[in-house]
C-alpha cells in the first residue's frame, strides 16, 4: 500500500481498496454453495446478519464459524480465533467438540500429506486446541450486552488475532425486556455502529444472528428478521436461512456487491455442509 | 451484572461523582442511554461520557471463558449433565436425556401425552442416582390442575417395581415431588420470584412448567402486548434459573389452529404458498400457542403429534440432535417408545405439529 501514503487525508484509494479486497481471505461457512453466493464465505472488516426461524441452524452456523476460523493458514484458511458472545443460553459445547472434530476431518482428508508432518501441526489439529481459541461470554441482559460490545474493543486490542466476533443472538434480551422502543433503536443503532467500527479496526468479521417475527404488510402476516426496519439498515450483509421443500436455504437478502440468490445448505453430525444429492438446482439466481 | 452499582466499580473518583450526582446508580442506567444523552444528563462532554462507558462496560462485562474451559467445568461437573428420560431413543437422539440448566419444551395438542411425559419426568427427578434419577426434589407447576399423584405412582409402580416393592418408597419418592397450582399470571410471577431461594433450600433438582402457554388464557382476552409482556419476563427468568442452578427446565406449551398460513413465510418466498396447503388431508394444522418468540427461545424442543394412526415425538430443535420423529404409546406405565430406532424426518416438517382427530362426530 505504498501509493496510500501520499495520500493527505489518510484516505485509501478505490484501487488500493480493490487489491486490498483481493488479498482478503473469507471464513468458509462449511457449505461450498454457502459460499457463492456470499462471494467466497464471510468477509472481515463487513458485519453480516444472518436470520431465520426457530431450528433452521443459526447456532449451528454460528459455531461453524467459530471453528472454521480457526484452520490454520497451511490449510487454506485464516488461523485466527473467535469470540463468541452467547445471549440466549444456546452454545452447546459438545456439539462445539464434533464441529470441530468434523472439521479436522476434512482438514485431514483434503490434506493427506499432513499426516506425516511435524507433531506441532498435529498438536494443532486437535478438537481442544480449536475449543482453546473461542472466547466465551454468556450474557443475561441487555444492558449486559451492551457493556460487552463496549468492552470488545478493549479485548480486541489485546488479543489482536482475533478474527470473528459472533453474537447470538443480538435480538434476545431487546426483545424481552426493553419497553422504550424508541430509546430501543437509538441504542440498537449506536451499537451497530460500534460492531461496525471493531469490524474495520481490528480486521476481523462480525456476525449477528437474529430471529424473526411476524409482521403485518400488504394485507398478510410474513415473517420479517425481527427489531425493525430502522434496524435493517445497520448491517452490511443481510443472509436469511429458511426452509424451502425439505432443504435448508440461505438467502442472501443484501449484500453491497453481490447479487441477491439464494442456495441450498445441510446441517450434518459434522457441521453446515453442502448438500449431496445431486439431482438439486445449484447456485440459484432469482 | 446489569444492576452491579456503578458505586462498587472502582471509577475514577470524577467519574463516580458525576455519575453518583446524576442518579445513575446501576451499569444499567448509564448504558441504556445513547451516547448523546448521556452527554446532556452528566452535562459533560464527549470524552467523559466515553469514559465513563467504558469504565462501567468493562467493570459490567461477564468474564470470558474459553470454549475449552466450559468443556472441562461441563466434565468435571459430571458427564453431560443430562436427565435421562428412560425412552432410550429419545435420550440417545438428545444425547443422553434432557439436558441440564436449558429449557426444554413439549408442545402438542391436548391429550397427547405431554402430561404423562411430565409425570414420568417428575418422578424420574426424585428417583435415586442408582436408578437413573436426580435424587433430588422436584417443583412442579401445574397451572392446569392435571398434575394426578394416582397416576404418577402408577406409572412408578410399572416402569419401576423393583423401587416401587420397597416398602414407604412411593411414599418418599411422591413427598419429594412439591406441586403449586397459581392461579393467575401475577401468582405465577410471584412463585418465580421466590423460586431462587427455594431452589436453593430445598435442594430442588428439577423444574416442571405445565403448561405455559395456559397462563396466558388465565388472563382474560387483553392487548397482545400487554399479554405478552410478563410471560417474556417469566421466559427470561425461568432461562436464568436452569442455567444457575444447573437443572433441566421442563415446560410444556398449548397448540391452536393455525390462522394463517402466509404467516409463516418469508416475503421473498412468492412461489410455496400454494403447493403447501395440500399436505395432511384431514389433519388440521396448529401451531404452537405461545409465538415465534418464545420457539426461539427454548433450547430443546419435542413435538408431540399424531397422525396416519399413530403418536410421534419428535425432536424439533435441539442444538445436538438430528431431526428424527419416534412412534409412542401411552399405556399403564407411561409413554413408551414403539421403536428406538428414530424415523429421520426431513425438511421443516419436523417442527410441524399434527393432530389426528378421532372424528367421533363423523362415524
Amino acid at each position: 500500500m505504498g501509493s496510500g501514503e501520499n495520500n493527505p487525508l489518510g484516505a485509501q484509494n478505490a484501487w488500493d481498496m480493490l487489491s486490498d479486497e483481493q488479498s482478503q481471505k473469507h471464513i468458509t461457512t462449511g457449505s461450498g454453495d454457502l459460499n457463492n453466493i456470499l462471494g467466497g464465505g464471510i468477509h472481515c472488516k463487513e458485519v453480516t446478519e444472518i436470520g431465520g426461524v426457530p431450528g433452521v441452524g443459526k447456532t449451528q452456523l454460528g459455531i461453524q464459524l467459530a471453528i472454521n476460523v480457526q484452520i490454520p493458514m497451511q490449510y487454506g484458511g485464516l488461523g485466527g480465533k473467535a469470540v463468541y458472545v452467547d445471549t440466549e443460553g444456546s452454545f452447546m459445547v459438545e456439539r462445539v467438540y464434533q464441529i470441530a472434530e468434523g472439521c479436522i476431518s476434512d482438514i485431514l482428508e483434503h490434506f493427506p500429506h499432513s499426516h506425516e508432518k511435524s507433531s506441532s501441526s498435529n498438536k494443532q489439529l486437535q478438537p481442544e486446541h480449536f475449543l482453546a481459541d473461542i472466547y466465551y461470554f454468556r450474557i443475561c441482559s441487555y444492558a449486559e450486552q451492551i457493556a460487552a460490545i463496549n468492552y470488545l474493543e478493549k479485548f480486541l486490542g489485546e488479543h489482536k488475532d482475533v478474527r470473528i466476533v459472533i453474537i447470538d443472538s443480538v435480538t434476545f434480551h431487546f426483545r424481552q425486556d426493553f419497553d422504550d422502543l424508541a430509546l430501543r433503536t437509538r441504542v440498537l443503532s449506536e451499537l451497530s455502529l460500534k460492531l461496525m467500527k471493531i469490524a474495520k479496526a481490528y480486521n476481523l468479521a462480525v456476525v449477528l444472528l437474529n430471529q424473526v417475527t411476524t409482521k403485518f404488510t400488504e394485507g398478510s402476516f410474513q415473517l420479517t428478521l425481527a427489531l425493525g426496519d430502522s434496524w435493517s439498515h445497520s448491517c452490511t450483509n443481510r443472509v436469511i436461512l429458511y426452509w424451502n421443500g425439505n432443504e435448508r436455504y440461505a438467502y442472501l437478502d443484501k449484500s453491497p456487491s453481490l447479487p441477491v440468490a439464494s442456495a441450498p445448505y445441510a446441517v450434518t453430525g459434522k457441521g453446515v455442509r453442502d448438500v449431496v444429492s445431486s439431482n438439486h438446482k445449484r447456485v440459484r439466481v432469482t | 451484572m446489569a444492576n452491579m452499582p456503578v458505586s462498587e466499580m472502582r471509577l475514577p473518583p470524577h467519574l463516580a461523582h458525576l455519575l453518583a450526582a446524576r442518579r445513575l446508580d446501576t451499569a444499567k442506567d448509564v448504558l441504556s442511554l445513547p451516547e448523546v444523552e448521556l452527554m446532556a444528563v452528566l452535562d459533560a462532554g464527549l470524552p467523559t461520557a466515553r469514559a465513563a462507558v467504558a469504565h462501567v462496560s468493562e467493570a459490567a462485562c461477564p468474564p470470558c471463558q474459553t470454549a475449552l474451559a466450559l468443556l472441562e467445568e461441563r466434565v468435571r461437573l459430571g458427564g453431560g449433565g443430562r436427565l435421562a428420560t428412560t425412552l432410550c431413543g429419545l435420550d440417545e437422539a438428545l444425547g443422553g436425556g434432557i439436558p441440564m440448566g436449558k429449557l426444554t419444551e413439549v408442545v402438542g395438542p391436548s391429550g397427547i401425552g405431554k402430561t404423562q411425559f411430565c409425570l414420568k419426568v417428575a418422578l424420574l427427578g426424585a428417583l435415586p442416582e442408582y436408578y437413573g434419577g436426580l435424587d433430588g426434589r422436584v417443583l412442579y407447576i401445574d397451572t392446569e390442575s392435571k398434575f394426578s399423584s394416582r397416576r404418577m405412582i402408577e406409572i412408578g409402580q410399572k416402569s419401576f417395581p423393583q423401587v416401587f416393592r420397597q416398602e414407604g418408597l412411593a411414599q418418599k419418592m411422591a413427598g419429594r415431588i412439591l406441586v403449586t397450582r397459581p392461579t393467575s399470571l401475577a401468582d405465577f410471577t410471584k412463585s418465580l420470584e421466590q423460586m431462587k431461594v427455594t431452589l436453593l433450600q430445598h435442594d430442588v433438582k428439577l423444574l416442571i412448567v405445565d403448561s405455559m402457554a395456559a397462563l396466558t388464557s388465565l388472563e382474560n382476552e387483553r392487548a397482545t402486548g400487554f399479554r405478552q409482556h410478563p410471560l417474556r419476563w417469566a421466559l427470561s427468568f425461568l432461562k436464568s434459573i436452569a442455567e444457575f442452578s444447573r437443572i433441566p427446565v421442563v415446560v410444556t406449551n398449548q397448540v391452536r389452529s393455525q390462522s394463517n398460513v402466509d404467516g409463516y413465510h418469508f416475503s421473498f418466498e412468492v412461489d410455496r404458498k400454494d403447493g403447501d396447503n395440500c399436505t395432511g388431508g384431514f389433519d388440521s394444522h396448529l401451531v404452537a400457542a405461545l409465538g415465534i418468540q418464545w420457539a426461539h427461545a427454548v433450547t430443546v424442543r419435542l413435538v408431540f403429534e399424531s397422525h396416519s394412526g399413530h403418536r410421534f415425538i419428535k425432536v424439533a430443535k435441539s442444538p445436538m440432535s438430528p431431526a428424527v420423529a419416534f412412534p409412542f404409546v401411552v399405556e399403564t406405565s407411561g409413554i413408551t417408545l414403539l421403536s428406538d430406532e428414530g424415523i429421520d424426518v426431513t425438511g421443516p416438517e419436523i417442527t410441524s405439529i399434527r393432530c389426528q382427530g378421532k372424528n367421533v362426530l363423523a362415524q
